[in-house]
């Protein structure tokens, strides 16, 4: 199932990765709503980062769109400026995604309050829009919806 | 048994420079300072020198040219032990007479711990995509992060420590005795940078950072060089001062990640410290001092576990009220103060403070009861290397 998740244009500049063969559906499936994750033919494990053969089993890897939920595997509320044009706070996170245990991605918890945040928090992604490249972020889930 | 090749190298002089924050000494005079101590700590001549290691700052040619000799052995980078990788290689090179003398040197100025790379996104010039590839050679999610705004080890490293507290209950308090035990320490340390006492109710009111670390869980950046020199353990009947020696290195392969460990929050140490105490009979049990990194405070705590000085999510517990790591404690641990408090020399004042507590020269900081054995570690995350050293 896919969930078409919303985009908002980025605020303040982002150092952006190098777009490769590999993590290009990654880093470019939002601007269709989509996160797209690699998935192996052979043995049907997600994998992620993005790399070249499934590193369980040597098989071949498509990009396939996952729900877009996830739930905060750790992350930490920086206060320093560090760069220049990038205003703090800003929480940086890791999210674990519900299709698979290990399946991590470092990210920006976006739209919570500082107090509410823990590890286990059930977020979904959104997508903020930098060019050709749509950063996937997280927000906590409604639990009202 | 394998053959354990460093053993055939000694530490037969340290050296070290000025110390300060923001002295504006050239780091050439910063380097000489303290390789020429080291060299005459050993008893030797500039022109006994015949191998050079190093990272970062001073390049190896500028040494060379500055002491006046060519040497056949040059070594550094930080892909085999992480930025203990120019010791060790000149250890090998030593034990394997590729060098008969080496002096291994780390100089910084004010170095930081974030990483901001030149220039926006894509097709921005060669500049910034040579950086990118020299950094994800020893990280390999560093785009990644970068992408998401973690421009700093702090942010790094403090989701490591937050993933720690919720999976072992590890508190800021226990974070803060290691901090407290650091500053102690480094009052009794004349080149440290920071000597007034602190509290735990400093450590907690600190300026936050990035949570769940304030501004005294980070270590301090200065201006400093420390040397080292490496002879064969030949050599060791003839040194002036008490040699010190290599009972075993351990290191982590490169290109590790930050985010993606399977066992995270481990980090590369536990490969390292793996691989360093499969080439000892010496046990966790005998080490008598440990100089452990610290450039944020859960570093050590994750070195700690590594290493077996206790067991896995035990740090905290370890390390809460500072008795059993003070001097006199059972583990007596940073006893110079820490990049904490001493300062940031980036993994080779562990080393050098090793050397000096294995000699008996810790003077009002001496661990007492001569020390046999001491552990050294350096990095986080994917980076790490380590040693045991002996008298």
């Amino acid at each position: 199932m896919t969930v078409t998740a919303s985009i908002v244009d980025g605020a303040v500049p982002r150092v952006l990765p190098r777009l490769t063969p590999e993590n290009r559906p990654f880093w470019t499936g939002g601007a269709k709503g989509a996160l797209l994750i690699q998935r192996c033919d052979a043995c049907d494990r997600w994998v992620h980062p993005p790399t070249d053969v499934c590193p369980t089993c040597g098989g071949p890897l498509h990009p396939e769109a996952v729900s877009g939920r996830g739930t905060i595997f750790t992350f930490t509320v920086n206060v320093h400026q560090f760069h220049p044009d990038v205003p703090p706070p800003v929480v940086i996170a890791i999210v674990e995604l519900v299709e698979q245990s290990d399946l991590r991605l470092p990210t920006n918890i976006v739209g919570a309050e500082v107090d509410e945040l823990r590890c286990g928090l059930p977020v979904q992604v959104v997508f903020e829009r930098n060019g050709e490249v749509y950063i996937p972020l997280f927000t906590p889930v409604d639990e009202r919806a | 048994m394998i053959d354990v090749v460093e053993r055939g190298a000694i530490i037969s002089g340290i050296g070290i420079s000025r110390i300060g924050r923001r002295t504006g000494t050239p780091h050439l005079d910063l380097t000489l300072e303290a390789g020429r101590a080291a060299i005459a700590d050993a008893g030797l001549a500039d022109s006994d020198i015949d191998g050079i290691a190093t990272m970062g700052d001073t390049p190896v040619a500028d040494t060379a040219k500055a002491l006046g000799i060519e040497p056949v052995f040059t070594g550094g980078g930080m892909t085999t032990g992480g930025l203990l990788s120019p010791v060790m290689s000149a250890f090998l090179a030593v034990a394997e007479g590729r060098a008969r003398h080496a002096l291994v040197y780390r100089t910084v100025q004010m170095m930081g711990g974030e990483v901001i790379p030149q220039g926006g996104g894509d097709g921005d010039g060669g500049g910034r995509n040579e950086e990118m590839d020299t950094l994800s050679r020893i990280m390999s999610d560093i785009e990644p992060l970068l992408a998401v705004h973690a421009y700093s080890a702090v942010n790094w490293v403090g989701m490591h420590c937050q993933r720690h507290m919720h999976l072992y209950g590890t508190t800021k308090e226990q974070l803060g005795a290691l901090a407290v035990n650091s500053r102690r320490n480094a009052a009794l340390n004349p080149l440290a940078v920071y000597r007034d006492p602190i509290t735990l109710d400093d450590y907690l009111n600190a300026r936050p950072i990035s949570s769940p670390f304030g501004l005294l869980d980070c270590d301090v950046p200065i201006d400093g060089s420390i040397a080292v020199v490496v002879s064969p353990a030949a050599y060791a009947p003839d040194c002036p001062k008490p040699p010190v020696r290599v009972q075993a290195i351990g290191g982590a392969p490169p290109s590790g990640s930050w985010t993606q460990r399977p066992d995270y929050p481990k980090m590369s140490s536990v490969d390292a410290a793996a691989e360093m105490w499969g080439r000892t009979d010496l046990k966790p049990g005998d080490i008598d001092v440990a100089e452990l990194y610290d450039g944020f405070t859960f570093l050590t705590f994750a070195w700690l576990e590594a290493l077996g000085l206790c067991g896995d999510g035990e740090a905290g517990p370890f390390v809460e009220g500072g008795r059993r790591i003070a001097l006199d404690g059972d583990l007596p641990l940073n006893t110079y103060g820490g990049q904490l408090s001493a300062g940031r020399m980036h993994g080779y004042w562990v080393l050098h403070e090793a050397c000096v507590q294995l000699r008996g020269e810790g003077g009002e900081r001496q661990v007492a009861g001569q020390p046999e054995v001491a552990v050294v570690s350096n990095g986080g995350g994917p980076i790490a290397g380590c040693m045991l050293l002996t008298r």
